[in-house]
């Protein structure tokens, strides 16, 4: 049977001096081993959203649960090293090689030197890294696609049962994203776990994602399958947006 | 000159290590001090904010004025000496530390805590390495200011080279007056140049 990763129960947030709520009452469940996206554009709530599942933000009321356990009564240090995190900017570490980043959260659980070395070694491997080229470089020295590879080791290093990712691409060109959109694809196939993505990218948001969450003002306009989707879009807002991806697709296509 | 050192090298070797002891004192003071205020600062950005003002306010009194003001309070000679400079040496410190630990870009903090960093091993991990440089930029300018600053003391019976110096200047003799200046002038420079050396190494 397959169990229930993730379950938000009426879940509300308001930011102090802001008149409105960040998340607006949400309930969802998300089943484990599903690749879920979360797609809206900036101030929607979509990063207030995953940052309280890793307990960056506390909700004003609700009730979060991972796998059957309310996250409210586990300390939150504890919660956050069961749970990769990726974002935007990276974050890496400048003062650190690539290795050295990688191992962070190894390090922090006080695992053996020799494992460590040798997870790093399968991380690194994993991300498309050359282990021998780059393990002893520092962030400084990489590209920004090559330090979001990084990144996305360094949340993976401990086999975290979820991922969340926020905008993990925003920051690189086109091409670059592709590749990295195909390579967490095929990550996500091999191995099982749950994955949230957030994105103000649509097309990135129907391509990674088994279910695509939309939403808007913090409230969750459709939960569904892409296909789904775009088949019966939820209401207006969700229409009008893929409109707009079909008009710019006309665009291209005046091209051929 | 070669002669007046001869004859006076007891004289002046006391005034250095009387120096190097005042400056030594005020510097373990301060620190202590910088370090409980910058922990302070950490949790509240607005007492850190306060913090730097304070001290900058107090930073612009005159020291020979500052050192006139204390002896009703604590008398002559050496503790109002350190007393002075400690405080003194406050803003070069904490403004550079605390500027320097706020200055760490947030993107790597938000890493580090979302990674499941306790906010020790924040702070030692990944702020401190980080702002390693304004912290030791903050020590080598107070203890050079504080080597400066600690030959004024020499008014208030602190002892020190400021001794020398101001003996010289009593007395018109040039030989105390530039010997006064280049020791305390080489000992800051000394001193700077082998925290230069340590924070290399660390």
């Amino acid at each position: 049977m397959v169990q229930t990763a993730i379950e938000f129960q009426e879940i509300c947030k308001k930011f102090v001096n802001t008149g409105y709520y960040a998340a607006d009452h949400l309930s969802f469940q998300i089943m484990e081993g599903e690749f879920i996206t979360i797609l809206g554009s900036s101030g929607c709530g979509k990063t207030t959203l995953l940052k309280m599942i890793n307990r960056l933000y506390e909700p004003d009321e609700g009730k979060i649960v991972l796998f059957g356990e309310d996250i409210s009564t586990v300390d939150a240090v504890k919660v956050r090293r069961r749970i990769g995190y990726v974002i935007q900017q990276v974050g890496l570490f400048p003062h650190m090689t690539i290795a050295e980043n990688i191992a962070t959260v190894p390090k922090l659980l006080k695992w053996e030197k020799d494992k460590i070395k040798q997870r790093v070694t399968e991380l690194m491997t994993l991300v498309g890294l050359e282990p021998e080229e780059f393990k002893g470089r520092y962030p400084g020295q990489l590209s920004g696609g090559q330090q979001q590879r990084v990144g996305l080791a360094r949340a993976l290093a401990i086999e975290p049962k979820i991922m969340l990712m926020d905008e993990p691409f925003g920051a690189v060109d086109a091409i670059t994203r592709t590749l990295l959109q195909d390579q967490l694809l095929d990550l996500h196939k091999g191995l099982k776990r749950t994955f949230l993505l957030v994105t103000h990218d649509i097309h990135e948001a129907f391509k990674l994602g088994d279910r695509v969450m939309i939403m808007n003002e913090g409230q969750i306009i459709q939960f569904d399958r892409p296909e789904q989707i775009i088949r019966e879009p939820g209401d207006e807002f969700v229409a009008t947006l893929i409109q707009s991806v079909k008009a710019q697709e006309r665009f291209w296509e005046g091209y051929r | 000159m070669i002669e007046f050192w001869q004859c006076n090298y007891q004289k002046i070797l006391k005034s250095l290590i009387e120096h190097v002891e005042i400056v030594m004192i005020t510097l373990i003071f301060a620190l202590l001090l910088a370090v409980l205020l910058t922990i302070i600062a950490m949790y509240s950005r607005r007492a850190g904010e306060m913090f730097i003002q304070i001290f900058s306010l107090i930073y612009t009194i005159p020291s020979l004025a500052m050192f006139a003001l204390l002896i009703p309070l604590t008398g002559l000679g050496r503790i109002t000496a350190i007393l002075v400079l400690t405080i003194y040496s406050q803003y070069l410190l904490l403004r550079n530390f605390i500027t320097g630990l706020y200055e760490v870009e947030p993107a790597v903090v938000e890493a580090a805590v979302g990674l499941g960093m306790n906010p020790l091993q924040v702070l030692g991990r990944v702020r401190l390495p980080l702002a390693k440089r304004s912290l030791f930029t903050g020590i080598k300018l107070a203890v050079v200011s504080t080597i400066s600053i600690a030959t004024i003391a020499a008014l208030i019976n602190a002892g020190g080279l400021g001794d020398i110096l101001f003996d010289g200047l009593r007395t018109l003799n040039v030989y105390k007056i530039v010997s006064g200046s280049i020791l305390s002038a080489g000992l800051a420079f000394a001193v700077n140049g082998v925290l230069g050396v340590v924070e290399k190494r660390i």
